[in-house]
């Protein structure tokens, strides 16, 4: 059963040292508030997985937390490269970032093992590319049925899922809507579950194409409005756009970011954040 | 704008001519950046009826203004359905049941194959770092064809690709075959100087059409292979005044937004 709970008492507890940790959210509902939360905490050798790392991970990334990333599209969506995470590849700033590269339809499939506790998933995929030559988690299968050669994923199991939600209620079920990307996956394949949530309802009204996640596999809920800025919550916020706009100099430079992780990130409580995206 | 200049630029070419190539498409896998706004501008002029789907699980989405990603809002508040990441690409994408995927891509080779992934800076210095695959080396092999759009230079246009992230037509002909590809793969490769189209016999790409005003030699300098351009090569239409102001308001809106 999921406790309602502050998100720092909530990561504190469920995210630790050395952990493999999945922030989901395809573009929409991505979990910022969290992942600010792991720098403020400085919780550190993280692995870090997501589909697409966006500028979430640029800035776990470029404050020195990860260790390794594994994901299928890192880049500033319609405005261009991450620059941190370009720079911890390129010149292992502030420390060498091993990759594990996959497509979007092979890391999907990876979540959808791991949810479905199976060692891996196939897929029609990486047919003549290169992707496989740089991962062991790629490789072939034959179909015991038809003799067809498919790829073969390796299932993904985070030891921590973070996800940002609209609601939950008061017994810790959470509904989600929207583009509700692979959140489910990644929270089933996932040991322990943290959500953060726009508000508290008294009652979850279903939602078109919403998912609901039930109590019994969430371990905390925080409520924290505004969680997703620059990313947004269908219903409550808009993707600030401009946000990913003005990230690109900021990222570009690494004394620029060092100031604005400070600034905006470490110098802040989770309280004054709320205020200053508000 | 003097009146010796045409009133519309090159890359608007390339965007009308990327919008006119989906003319009688029925559904399009759309890529962010060039490829959503040659979509969106073929919605608004030659295909209004085309059913757009972005990897963000939006399927028949219909924005009025160009999204700045996959995944803004109006992309699912629009669309006929929204799914989950994983359906969109094992059900909709593997099921065989999108027509075109429209691709940009930051490096080409000569038989439409990709790079996205790193770039080979040399000796001594670290690879260059590319955003990755995302959702490409899938749709290239699942839709029905793969329609692509990049500018033209020699960094783009390249003898040989430092990393294959997603295969175009491999080797040369019978390669998608063999590996048992359901597509046919890509068919035309539009530019900012003119389309290339892979030869039926070589699955070489070849220069079959330039914009107004472009040479031969022009794309030949821009092409990092020594290009073989077709027998008869044609000169694409200038855009019409409706396709420049649809294509003008569209990104007007992107703006505002």
């Amino acid at each position: 059963m999921a406790d309602i709970r502050s998100l720092h008492d909530a990561v504190a507890d469920l995210i630790h040292d050395g952990d493999t940790v999945a922030m989901e959210g395809f573009t929409h509902l991505i979990p910022y508030a969290a992942a600010h939360e792991v720098i403020r905490q400085g919780i550190t050798d993280l692995t870090l997985v997501r589909m697409t790392p966006d500028v979430v991970y640029d800035q776990l990334i470029g404050a020195g937390l990860v260790r390794k990333l594994v994901f299928s599209w890192g880049g500033n969506p319609g405005v261009g490269s991450l620059h941190r995470f370009r720079d911890a590849v390129e010149n292992g700033w502030p420390r060498p970032l091993e990759v594990d590269e996959h497509s979007h339809a092979g890391m999907a499939n990876r979540y959808v093992a791991g949810a479905s506790k199976l060692p891996f998933a196939v897929l029609r995929g990486y047919r003549g590319s290169d992707i496989p030559t740089r991962t062991d988690t790629i490789s072939t299968v034959t179909c015991p049925f038809t003799g067809e050669e498919l790829a073969a994923v390796a299932a993904l199991n985070p030891d921590v899922t973070v996800i940002h939600a609209q609601q939950a209620d008061r017994a810790g079920n959470v509904q989600l809507w929207g583009l509700t990307g692979v959140q489910k996956e990644a929270a089933l394949a996932a040991t322990r579950v943290l959500v953060t949530v726009e508000e508290i309802v008294e009652e979850l009204e279903p939602r078109p194409g919403g998912i609901v996640l039930p109590t019994w596999v969430i371990d905390a809920v925080s409520v924290v409005p505004g969680g997703a800025h620059p990313s947004y919550a269908s219903g409550y916020s808009v993707r600030d756009n401009g946000f990913y706009q003005a990230w690109d100099p900021i990222a570009r430079d690494r004394e620029a970011f060092t100031r604005w992780i400070e600034e905006n990130v470490r110098r802040r409580t989770e309280r004054t954040e709320k205020a200053a995206v508000r | 704008m003097t009146e010796n200049t045409p009133d519309f630029t090159r890359d608007e070419l390339m965007e009308v001519n990327a919008a006119r190539a989906l003319a009688g498409a029925k559904t399009c896998f759309v890529g962010i950046g060039l490829p959503s706004t040659a979509a969106n501008l073929a919605r608004a002029t030659v295909n209004p009826g085309l059913v757009l789907i972005y990897e963000s699980g939006t399927i028949g989405s219909k924005p009025t203004r160009l999204p700045l990603s996959i995944g803004d809002g109006e992309l699912a508040e629009t669309a006929d359905s929204v799914v989950p990441v994983p359906e969109m690409f094992n059900y909709w994408l593997q099921g065989g049941r999108i027509d075109v995927g429209f691709l940009g891509a930051a490096q080409v080779d000569r038989y439409a194959n990709i790079n996205t992934t790193i770039v080979d800076r040399g000796p001594d210095k670290p690879e260059g770092r590319l955003p990755g695959a995302g959702g490409a080396p899938e749709i290239a092999s699942n839709c029905g064809q793969v329609l692509m759009v990049l500018r033209h230079s020699t960094r783009n246009f390249v003898r040989k690709l430092d990393f294959v992230t997603t295969m175009g037509h491999g080797g040369g002909p019978g390669d998608r075959t063999k590996l048992g590809m359901p597509g046919a793969g890509p068919v035309a490769v539009i530019t900012d100087l003119g389309i290339l189209r892979p030869d039926p016999a070589t699955a070489e790409l070849v220069l079959t059409e330039l914009h107004p005003d472009v040479t031969v030699e022009q794309v030949r300098a821009a092409t990092g292979w020594e290009l073989t351009v077709a027998d008869t090569v044609g000169t694409t239409e200038p855009p019409t005044p409706d396709e420049l102001a649809a294509l003008r308001a569209l990104k007007a809106a992107g703006k505002d937004a």
